[in-house]
């Protein structure tokens, strides 16, 4: 039995390092010199490597990255402040027409990105929203929203009653009950939205190159892109960008990976 | 509603014996009237919201695919109706059964290896061995990457001279292969990417469905002597069957969408070898100095309609789901 365990571990060592090695991958090409980038076949491991690619990224990326931080902080708070309060509603104070809210909401989610851009695009020309970070924060936030919205009602139903009806007989009106009992009960979907929210806004490219492409503050994926644009080849820059804005992902994983998992699943599995 | 109020006030004065519980019932229907302007009232910023930013933007694109627009009449604002005659256009297009077949190519291909792939990890994930919660967390990291960043990291894999595809290929005594520049490897080029990205999500999903599955009927199989293999096909994959259903409805209207994977790795080249519906939309609207938003709304649309069908489904399962 203990052999056997042993011989699973391996082939699950093999199968998530196969499926881990484009990461490798891009952590090795950032640490490549470029004289050796067009090598081949190509270094396995960077021999004789090189943090020119990172020196180039604190030269000229940083002010991305602080957009992008200022853009995932922005839509986390507006995806809080909308989604939570509609998610209590919705699992606790049975509004009339409420299911077909959740219809609604469903069905957003669905809606190309591509699509939303253009018509952000146009109202946007109008109101001079254009290449402003409040205009990307918007957007971004319409991604997370309606998750948000489904998350909180899916875990708020689950809060008892009677914690509710205590606070009542204290006293405690619905919108102090709601902000005194059941946000800091409801804490995990709270962790669950905020990382969705700001790791979607983090990696969103289509709002930043349709909304944002001629902005004076660019969110790191931009970054990333115009140096693909310009066609310079120097990959290790590339990577090394790659690299830094892969940062908050890793993060989360390491700090919270089982609100990743709830997450995903609370989307498509019911328990 | 105040005339019902005064109605109600005048019974309770008259007080006859039927309207003895007549205030009391005013009282609660004016509490429920009450708790509904709560409940809508914590609803009211997420309706605003939905209305200003879902709403009208999406208004604004199918008011764009009804009428000519052009750089011009977003200053002068005047651009003539024009009917149906963009998506006429749309249909007769060139470009529009390249999209239509590389976006069916593309989504059901993705979503087939997406799906068999995470299954079948995450039955291997079931099994208790040493470092399998490690592992399996691991498996995340490639999902959790913003897309751009997988996306230039694939285009570098599988450059033609220098990628490390290439090389391994080379390596085994195998032709290199043109992935991201020739027409018949470039949709292949990124569904490879688009399979690696989506796989996670299926595995998190399936193995959650493996756990909600109850121990004591794998026990009893094993019991009856049935071999793993058996159990697989008899037990398990029936019993995960309405958490597939989800999960590939959910991968499809989710795989529908994709545009930056395709956009950084080939911009739907060459020609429209890897053009989907999404890329060509974006390609119309945002892809060239003469941008054509009437053109590009309208493939929008389309992409939007195929969407909702698949929504409708989806929804459906749901639904069905949750009555059994």
């Amino acid at each position: 039995m203990k052999r056997r365990s042993a011989w699973l571990t391996a082939v699950g060592v093999l199968v998530t390092a196969v499926m881990l090695f484009p990461v490798y991958w891009m952590i090795n090409v950032s640490l490549t010199s470029t004289s050796n980038m067009r090598k081949s076949p190509p270094n396995l491991i960077p021999i004789d490597g090189t943090l020119q690619g990172y020196a180039v990224v604190l030269h000229q990326q940083l002010p991305y990255l602080g957009t992008s931080l200022l853009i995932g902080l922005g839509t986390v708070a507006v995806t809080l402040v909308l989604a939570a309060p509609a998610g209590y509603s919705l699992a606790k104070l049975r509004p009339r027409g409420g299911g077909v809210l959740s219809f609604v909401l469903l069905i957003a989610q669905m809606i190309p990105a591509i699509v939303m851009a253009m018509g952000f695009y146009v109202i946007y020309l109008k109101l001079g929203l254009l290449n402003t970070v409040w205009g990307l924060i918007i957007a971004d936030s319409t991604i997370a929203v309606p998750f948000g919205v489904l998350i909180f009602t899916a875990f708020m139903s689950r809060i008892p009653n009677e914690l509710l009806q205590a606070a009542r007989i204290d006293g405690a009106g619905t919108m102090r009950t709601f902000l005194s009992i059941v946000v800091p009960v409801s804490r995990n979907a709270v962790v669950t939205v905020s990382l969705f929210a700001f790791l979607w806004a983090w990696s969103d490219f289509l709002f930043a190159n349709t909304l944002d492409g001629g902005g004076g503050l660019q969110p790191i994926t931009l970054g990333i892109y115009a140096y693909i644009g310009n066609n310079n080849q120097q990959w290790n820059a590339i990577m090394a960008t790659a690299v830094v804005a892969s940062i908050p992902a890793a993060v989360l994983l390491v700090v919270a990976q089982r609100y990743v998992a709830a997450g995903v699943t609370s989307g498509a599995v019911k328990d | 509603m105040t005339a019902e109020r005064f109605k109600t006030r005048s019974a309770v004065r008259h007080g006859d014996g039927a309207a003895q519980s007549a205030p009391s019932r005013a009282r609660r229907a004016r509490a429920r009237r009450r708790a509904q302007l709560t409940a809508w009232g914590f609803i009211a910023p997420v309706l605003a919201y939905l209305g200003i930013f879902y709403a009208y933007p999406l208004y604004r694109n199918i008011d764009l695919s009804l009428r000519s627009y052009t750089l011009s009449s977003f200053i002068t604002g005047d651009a003539p109706f024009a009917g149906l005659s963009n998506y006429i256009s749309v249909v007769h297009s060139p470009t529009f059964a390249p999209a239509l077949v590389n976006t069916a190519i593309f989504t059901f291909v993705s979503i087939a290896f997406q799906f068999a792939i995470g299954l079948a990890l995450a039955v291997f994930f079931f099994k208790t061995f040493r470092l399998s919660g490690i592992l399996r967390a691991l498996f995340l990291v490639p999902w959790l990457l913003p897309l751009l960043v997988s996306a230039s990291t694939w285009s570098w894999m599988l450059n033609s001279d220098s990628g490390i595809v290439n090389s391994f290929l080379q390596a085994v005594g195998l032709q290199p292969i043109d992935w991201l520049t020739s027409p018949k490897w470039a949709l292949v080029a990124v569904l490879i990417a688009n399979i690696w990205i989506g796989i996670p999500f299926n595995l998190v999903i399936m193995y959650s469905g493996l756990q909600s599955i109850s121990p004591d009927i794998f026990e009893a199989a094993a019991i009856d002597g049935a071999n793993g293999w058996q159990r697989f096909w008899r037990i398990t994959f029936p019993l995960l069957r309405p958490v597939s259903a989800i999960t590939l409805l959910l991968g499809l209207v989710y795989t529908l969408k994709v545009f930056d994977i395709i956009w950084i790795m080939t911009r739907g080249g060459p020609a429209t070898a890897s053009t989907t519906l999404a890329i060509w939309s974006y390609q119309l609207g945002f892809g060239s100095l003469l941008p054509d938003f009437s053109s590009a709304a309208t493939v929008g649309n389309v992409l939007i309609l195929i969407a909702v069908v698949f929504a409708l489904v989806y929804i459906r399962a749901r639904s069905r789901l949750e009555t059994t």
